[in-house]
């Protein structure tokens, strides 16, 4: 099957092997490209206000330019940053291994629960083990919920994008009866967990600010990431199943097992994410913690060419246009959903180009 | 010759890209004749009758059909035409019923489906008429390979195609079976109808035409009457001995078996036996070539010693140690290197750089990984020696091997395995859509490993590559060792027929001979 | 508890069912066309939003529900057309091109939503019960089954007309085959980009439909995400109903009666089971669907895969 995915620009910008003279070319094209995607859609996005009786130029700048404001609008970004960037480059692993994971959402929700679990049960723990404890629980239960999908496909041959979607309106819906039912807090008018012990809160960055080390772990980790995926072996492993599991074979690797290890390193970093979302922002568990990061970050995943470190550029970039976008329904009354449209176009765009570029170079 | 042919296929061209697939290809056909394309795989015979039919659009060339041009790349006029082909991988949609493939694609799509059962009695009309048990209702994916040529042909004629193209249709069949359509052919052509019959296998080209045109390198080399020939000629013609290459080299002293292969039965991956009974030895030092048309066995054979293709029956040894049923990762520690016959398939990731393809089956040991981590500058280092050693024109090792031609990805896999410093060597299709230089230099190294005392099997469809270098030559025919040949010019022809499933203790065998 | 078990109850319960299950029954009927043709369109969700709000934002202007279901229909074509040159014309991966249209259908509708309706506040009258004459007449499942407004009834003849047009028409004979070995066709004179982009246009017109219905003939506003999720459930109605219109219809039933009861239960809590069940079901039967369908060809054999021509 031939995937765009693997089309020309996501591997000319992931290749590891390379020396300064082609890092510079690598990175225009690497850059270029994606920058070109965002510039189309943003420039439908003003059309589409302008159209509508907005000034399109007028709020896209606002959108761009207004967010960089103040310390307190960054450190807004950089929290919508965190969850997209983990999520995003999870979802880089799973891609490269040909694993379509359509589920992060509902990974990110079962490693919330994990993590709400946890985070509400150990009185007088240390917060030195109790946050770690809860960041593991979190990607655990993300592994657990992205593992089902691998293994499934693996032993049962069964379709992983169907899988994941379903598994996703079963981890909200079992969200929603935790929330409700068992979990729920018991003084509680609405539905809502018991608050997580402070002692397993995320520590904020800098005092006065919302933004916590929840950023830095998605740095770390998606730098660690990118190490896994181009620097170790078991990474070449995975890749090289991605792109051609006869070879795999041949070369003595075992394919099913690489596929549900992606599926779960994918998961768990969802599942991370929510751990995070609960440990350093809401501090409870919601029915809707998550405003659809999970899908958000398939976006992120495709625009950096499954990419970890282009991950943190376009987990960042998408971050700013969210914040942007809160911004101009504040400032202009704009809908802030029309970020949706924009990152749809974007990733259109993409594909567009991909397969353009692609396409000289398979007729052999 | 009448001056105005039935068919006139004139200086057909067609490339993609650089490969080219046929080289001006000049072809005439016979009204009422049977006429047999013959050549090896490769020659070109299935591109020509694509175009034909309109399925590959030529670059260049035309095609007369009854006096009139016939409108070149388009699959309808074809059907208008009344030109039918039989595939050799079936055209037939497996998930309808017989009939339901039968008016595929005609008619008005917007036209509800009424006389089915017309259609139903209609075909089990021409069923009963030319003999072929063909049930309407049956639906495609539940029939065997055999029944479902039968379909495939009696859908031609459904279709009312006066020109009847079967592309190896005697591939799937038995001896007995082949016999049944000889005689169809035969009838159909006494019917009026005009066939054109593609085939590489001599006895049946010899048995069942009225002409023959040879096909090689893409050309027709030559079209004469059968009475006006020999399978003696046609092999030759068929393998066109004038540009074998001299590679001199010393003989043969060959040492410990290093292979020994006993008894091996196996089937391919869609459980039809493939192999049959396969005994072979290979000692240090030798090449041993195994001959034969693609598609007898070979590939199964290559997967089934590298540990990819179970093994039903018999024992496969690499130097005295039992590896029957090890897995690929198992057999890969061993001192065991495979040059797969599919570079694309198997043996190279596209994508990724020659470094990464270096190093793809020891890229979890030492001194390619350490503590989990590739070592990028061994492998660098180590790619670079490849290149080196090999001669591999790229760039640097950073290059994604997909920008390098045929001949240096594969000398690159060449290199990969020749580095491992195998006791034993398996390589498959070594020189396969490589230019002549990569092959020379190809074939040289594989001399320089037998000197070095490994031992060598050449699985291969290039008679020349094989008799340039092997010590000895096994031919295969229907997944069955059929006999062992000396790797003498002068026997050339004696490989040609075994080849073509003839048994080496035939009559026409001791007049090939001395 | 005891009147869960009455025949009024059970009447009430598939009447509900079969008008909640009429929006999956459109798309998934739809997605049978796409997926038999070869094309797996992920991005149903969409574009059923994009006929809820066309639907919806055409009849709030004309008060016509007519032109509302054919607005609905040709904003679903529409999507359709964008999925259709992306994934045939440029043969972009088909779940990278619909996780792009999920996103455009639901930002599109909720932007514009905003813009220019949440404040109105107002609704649309929607397409008002019809009685059958007799079938309504019938004790218990008359007044519960037979008042269902005529979109709800038009399910039964759209299934028979795809199944005709599918199994008895010359087009969906080719359809048929251009999903199971496209090159067969090619062969056979006839163009599978055509035929894909056919029935790509034809399934997304059914989801349009179905997205129209959910504003015209079940609630009378749009709503952001008013889909909740339907256009995922038609594709794994899809699955469940192995590809044939009419396995659709039922798979979409039992669905729409998981949803009723769902929604009886938070209304009237029985015992102890949570409705979150009777929600989660229909995703828990999925996966045991694919899970035991996995491994076996019923499906299309060419289902995402781009076709190269000659």
């Amino acid at each position: 099957m031939t995937q765009v995915e693997q089309g020309g620009r996501g591997d000319a910008a992931s290749r590891p092997y390379f020396r300064m003279g082609r890092i510079l070319t690598g990175t225009a094209t690497a850059i270029a490209l994606p920058a070109a995607a965002v510039a189309i859609a943003l420039l439908c996005g003003a059309v589409l206000l302008t159209l509508n009786g907005f000034n399109g130029t007028d709020v896209i700048n606002v959108m761009l330019l207004g967010v960089f404001q103040d310390m307190r609008s960054v450190s807004e970004i950089l929290l919508k940053a965190t969850p997209l960037i983990l999520i995003g480059t999870g979802l880089c692993v799973a891609f490269r291994c040909k694993m379509w994971n359509i589920g992060a959402e509902g990974q990110l929700y079962a490693g919330a629960v994990a993590a709400t679990l946890v985070g509400v049960s150990f009185e007088g723990l240390s917060p030195w083990l109790y946050v770690p404890a809860v960041m593991i629980a979190g990607a655990l239960g993300g592994a657990f919920w992205g593992g089902i999908a691998g293994y499934l496909k693996v032993r049962f041959h069964a379709s992983e994008i169907v899988t994941t979607i379903m598994l996703n309106y079963i981890a909200l819906i079992t969200t929603s009866y935790l929330v409700t039912g068992p979990m729920k807090d018991a003084g509680a008018a609405y539905p809502q967990s018991a608050r997580l012990l402070r002692e397993s809160w995320l520590p904020a960055l800098f005092t006065g600010m919302r933004v916590h080390i929840g950023i830095v772990i998605a740095l770390v980790l998606a730098l660690a990431l990118y190490v896994f995926l181009y620097r170790s072996s078991a990474g070449y492993a995975m890749r090289v199943v991605g792109i051609n599991p006869h070879a795999a074979r041949y070369a003595g690797i075992k394919p099913g097992r690489n596929m549900i290890s992606a599926m779960c390193i994918s998961g768990g970093m969802a599942g991370l994410a929510g751990a995070i979302e609960i440990a350093g922002i809401t501090h409870r568990l919601y029915q809707t913690i998550s405003p659809g990061y999970g899908f958000e970050a398939i976006a992120v995943a495709l625009l950096a060419g499954n990419n970890p470190l282009g991950a943190i550029a376009s987990g960042g970039l998408f971050a700013v246009l969210r914040s942007g976008a809160e911004l101009m329904q504040i400032n202009s009354q704009v809908p802030q959903v029309l970020v949706l449209v924009i990152q749809g176009i974007v990733i259109l765009s993409v594909v567009a180009f991909a397969a353009f570029r692609w396409r000289p170079g398979r007729k052999s | 010759m009448s001056d105005k042919p039935f068919l006139r296929m004139d200086n057909i061209h067609k490339s993609f890209g650089e490969i080219i697939v046929s080289a001006g290809v000049t072809l005439e056909i016979e009204e009422g004749e049977i006429h047999s394309l013959l050549g090896e795989n490769g020659a070109g015979k299935s591109v020509l009758m694509s175009i034909l039919c309109g399925i590959l659009k030529p670059n260049s060339g035309q095609i007369i059909y009854r006096g009139k041009p016939l409108n070149i790349g388009s699959p309808r006029e074809a059907i208008q035409q009344k030109i039918g082909m039989v595939h050799q991988h079936f055209m037939l949609v497996p998930n309808l019923t017989v009939a339901e493939n039968y008016v595929l694609g005609q008619g008005s799509p917007l036209r509800l489906i009424r006389n089915m059962n017309e259609v139903h009695a209609r075909i089990r009309d021409m069923s009963e008429r030319y003999g072929l048990d063909v049930q309407p209702d049956a639906v495609v994916e539940d029939l065997s390979v055999g029944e479902q040529q039968r379909v495939e042909i009696l859908k031609v004629l459904f279709h009312g195609c006066d020109l009847l193209i079967l592309d190896e249709p005697t591939a799937v069949l038995t001896p007995q079976e082949t016999d049944r359509l000889l005689d169809l052919m035969r009838g159909l052509v006494n019917d009026g109808k005009t066939v054109i019959f593609i085939s590489h296998k001599l006895d049946e080209v010899m048995r069942a035409s009225d002409r023959i045109s040879v096909m090689r390198d893409c050309r027709v080399v030559h079209t004469t009457q059968v009475s006006d020939t020999s399978p003696r000629e046609l092999a030759r013609l068929m393998v066109g001995r004038d540009v074998l290459m001299e590679l001199p080299h010393s003989p043969c002293e060959p040492g410990d078996t290093v292979l020994s292969v006993e008894g091996l039965s196996c089937r391919n991956e869609l459980g039809l036996p493939a192999l049959r009974d396969i005994n072979l030895q290979v000692r240090k030092g030798e090449i041993v070539g195994i001959a034969g048309v693609s598609g007898n066995g070979q590939t199964e054979l290559a997967l089934a010693l590298s540990g990819l293709l179970p093994v039903d029956a018999g024992r496969i040894e690499l130097a005295g140690r039992d590896i029957t049923g090890l897995s690929p990762t198992e057999i890969n520690a061993l001192s065991f290197a495979h040059v797969p016959e599919d570079r694309h398939k198997m043996g190279i990731l596209m994508p990724m750089s020659l470094a990464e393809n270096a190093i793809l089956e020891r890229y979890d040991q030492p001194p390619f990984m350490a503590r989990g981590l590739l070592q990028r500058q061994k492998i660098a280092a180590h790619t670079r020696d490849l290149i080196a050693r090999f001669r591999v024109k790229t760039r640097d090792e950073n290059e994604p091997i997909s920008n390098l031609s045929g001949g240096n990805q594969q000398k690159l896999v060449v290199a990969r395995e020749l580095a491992r410093n195998p006791d034993f060597l398996l390589v498959s299709q070594l020189t396969r859509g490589i230019d002549i230089g990569a092959i020379e230099f190809i074939l040289q190294e594989m001399l320089k490993q037998r000197e070095a005392g490994r031992g060598i099997l050449l699985i291969s469809t290039e008679l020349e590559e094989l008799f340039a270098i092997c010590d000895r030559i096994l031919v295969i025919s229907h997944g069955e060792i059929l006999g062992e040949v000396p790797p003498d010019r002068d026997r050339l022809e004696e490989v040609g027929l075994l080849m073509a499933g003839k048994k080496a203790d035939q009559k026409d065998m001791a007049a090939v001979g001395h | 508890m005891q009147d869960l078990l009455t025949l009024g109850f059970l009447a009430a319960l598939l009447g509900a069912a079969w008008r909640l299950a009429t929006p999956l029954i459109f798309a998934a009927i739809g997605e049978v066309f796409s997926e038999r043709a070869g094309i797996l369109n992920i991005g149903l969700e969409g574009t059923m939003l994009m006929g809820a709000f066309c639907g919806f934002a055409a009849t709030f202007a004309t008060g016509h529900i007519g032109l509302g279901l054919m607005a609905g229909i040709a904003a679903g074509m529409i999507f359709g057309l964008i999925f259709a040159f992306f994934t045939i014309t440029v043969k972009a991966n088909q779940i990278v091109v619909g996780a792009a249209i999920n996103l455009l259908g639901l930002g599109l509708t909720s932007f514009l939503f905003r813009t220019y309706y949440v404040s109105t506040g107002r609704g649309v009258e929607i397409a008002a019960p019809v009685r059958i004459p007799w079938l309504s007449d019938l004790p218990f499942f008359g007044q519960a089954v037979f008042r269902q407004n005529p979109i709800v009834y038009s399910t039964v003849i759209v299934t028979i007309l795809a199944t005709i047009l599918l199994y008895r028409s010359s087009f969906g004979l080719t359809l048929r085959a251009v999903g199971d070995h496209p090159k067969a066709v090619d062969v056979a004179g006839r163009s599978v980009a055509a035929y894909r982009y056919g029935a790509v246009l034809l399934g997304t017109g059914l989801a349009g439909l179905g997205g129209a219905f959910l504003t015209l003939g079940h609630s009378n506003q749009f709503v952001e995400g008013i889909t909740s999720g339907r256009g995922f459930i038609a594709l794994a109605v899809v699955i469940f109903a192995r590809w044939s219109p009419v396995g659709a219809f039922f798979v979409s039933l039992l669905f729409g009666l998981f949803y009723a009861l769902q929604l009886q239960l938070q209304a009237q809590p029985m015992g102890n089971v949570p409705y979150q069940v009777f929600q989660a079901l229909p995703y828990l039967m999925t996966i045991i669907a694919v899970v035991v369908v996995g491994g076996k060809t019923v499906a299309p054999r060419s289902l995402g895969v781009p076709y190269n021509e000659r």
